[in-house]
């Protein structure tokens, strides 16, 4: 019951206290507006070199830009908690610390996911890209579980936040790195086979991948695979992320740099 | 006399003081490296190999902007943290003189981006880097880093009654990318949107720099961003002079 609470209620009073997120002033440039932009420069771009269609670039930045929150939000359930200093207190406690870190990410998926969601809507309408209707519930689905797979890398991202000061600096770099190599804007067969297969392990591939399919007129059924895929990798940095957070945490102990990174 | 020691030790100070936070360094060095791969893979995929230092180029553009834009932007806020906003207009010298050399320090700070990208583009892919006018290449760059650094003044300016102004600039990065045209032809931008271009001097900056990079006439596009840059100095004077005696009066200066 205890950890339910603090997987729940925990995690919804962290999201709330620690990212300063929840003014309009804030939420609306950052979440609303940017991924607008990030989409039309991009498919200014593929007109411009004549590579691919709008369609490509909007599915592809809408759920990239799920990124923002889950690895900027991730990152600061550490950055934010040492700037309070409020870092020590928590990790001083006797809370478990798997409802403790995973239940910070519940709102964070659903964040990452309302984000692509409105991206997606958005840029569609203003771009004319059209999408089978019959392919809005599983393009649902498919920003989901990005957002999820998102987030696990976010985890990640929250342990490096115990060695790293600057989290802020972490995220940008990994957001950049997904859109490197994760197919958003370049297809994979066009990147170096190592950058593919680099793709191949991270979260976003496989959900933009399957997106665009379903966009394109495939059922889900079609991009089960793709879809299983994306929640596996998801799975993985879950699980990757927490054990990190756990080894960093008790070398932070250790070396007594819980406040100082 | 004193002015120019003024500006060119603030500006000294500000550019050392950048160069040690690690956000500007992502923001000048690591994110232009970022998009120049982006841009490169980009227009090597769609067939375009003429266009790679172009691509190159651009992506160091971008990165001038984003310099000046979360520096310049960023400028009051962060005097604000450090707590040297009001002794700082408090003291004898024009305001005016003391955010200027901080916003032409930011936008100094685009040469990193310019620079690594070329490089980045020479090293890793095998740019050539041969430009058609290098002297007039190398003036353009610097007439667009002092119009950025005053367009940069404007925004600082503007940004005085605006506490979120890290937010605001997270959203002005890619409009002004796609406005300016500092990657996409302005061509193939709708109508209405080429009057907003050419009232921005990176507009102009960027397409001198091109034509002393890639070949063309670099001189109106120099003459145009100095025109700019003194409307800008005259609009970011006005601004920080009305919005200095509101924040005075309202006593607001150093809530964050």
């Amino acid at each position: 019951m205890t950890s339910l609470r603090i997987f729940f209620v925990g995690g919804l009073t962290s999201y709330r206290a620690l990212f300063n997120w929840l003014t309009p002033w804030i939420l609306i440039p950052s979440f609303l507006i940017a991924p607008l932009f990030q989409i039309l420069l991009f498919a200014y771009i593929g007109r411009t070199t004549h590579l691919e269609s709008d369609r490509f670039y909007v599915i592809g930045n809408a759920l990239q830009y799920a990124a923002v929150p889950c690895l900027f939000a991730m990152g600061n359930t550490i950055g934010g908690e040492r700037f309070q200093h409020t870092l020590p207190l928590v990790l001083t406690t006797p809370a478990g610390r798997l409802p403790l870190f995973i239940g910070r990410s519940v709102p964070v998926i659903a964040n990452g996911f309302v984000v692509s969601g409105f991206a997606l809507v958005t840029g569609s309408a203003l771009l004319g890209v059209h999408v089978p209707i019959s392919a809005v519930a599983p393009l649902v689905l498919v920003a989901a579980v990005t957002a999820f797979s998102c987030t696990g890398l976010g985890l990640c991202n929250a342990a490096l936040g115990l060695r790293v000061r600057e989290t802020a600096v972490t995220s940008n770099i990994l957001f950049g790195f997904l859109l490197v190599f994760c197919g958003v804007n370049v297809p994979l067969s066009s990147l170096p086979a190592w950058m593919s297969t680099i793709a191949e392990g991270l979260p976003l591939t496989h959900g933009i991948a399957a997106a665009r399919q379903l966009a394109g007129g495939a059922g889900l059924g079609k991009v089960a695979g793709l879809v299983g895929a994306e929640l596996l990798i998801g799975c993985i940095y879950v699980v990757g992320g927490y054990a990190l957070l756990r080894l960093m945490e008790i070398e932070s102990r250790r070396r007594g740099t819980l406040e100082i990174a | 006399m004193h002015v120019a020691r003024l500006i060119a030790i603030t500006w000294w100070f500000q550019l050392k003081q950048s160069t040690k936070a690690g956000i500007f360094v992502f923001t000048a060095i690591i994110e232009p490296l970022i998009f120049a791969t982006l841009a490169y893979y980009l227009f090597k995929a769609g067939k375009q190999p003429g266009t790679l230092l172009y691509a190159a180029l651009s992506a160091g553009l971008m990165g001038i902007w984003s310099a000046t834009l979360f520096g310049a932007g960023g400028a009051i806020n962060y005097q604000r943290w450090q707590g040297v906003l009001e002794p700082l207009i408090a003291a004898p010298p024009p305001y005016l003189l003391v955010l200027f050399p901080q916003t032409l320090a930011a936008s100094t700070i685009g040469v990193y981006s310019l620079t690594s990208t070329l490089l980045w583009g020479r090293a890793v892919f095998g740019i050539p880097l041969h430009f058609v006018h290098p002297v007039a290449f190398l003036l353009a760059v610097a007439v667009t880093i002092v119009a950025l650094g005053v367009l940069g003044l404007v925004l600082g300016s503007s940004f005085i009654l605006y506490r979120e102004a890290n937010a605001l600039s997270n959203m002005l990065e890619f409009p002004v990318w796609i406005v300016t045209g500092a990657i996409v032809p302005l061509s193939l931008l709708p109508g209405w949107v080429h009057y907003l271009s050419w009232g921005l001097a990176p507009t102009w900056g960027y397409r001198a720099i091109r034509a002393g990079a890639l070949g063309g006439n670099p001189w109106p596009g120099i003459g145009w961003a100095l025109a700019l840059a003194a409307v800008y100095l005259l609009i970011g004077e006005a601004i920080l002079r009305v919005f200095e005696r509101r924040a005075r009066e309202k006593a607001t200066l150093s809530l964050v």
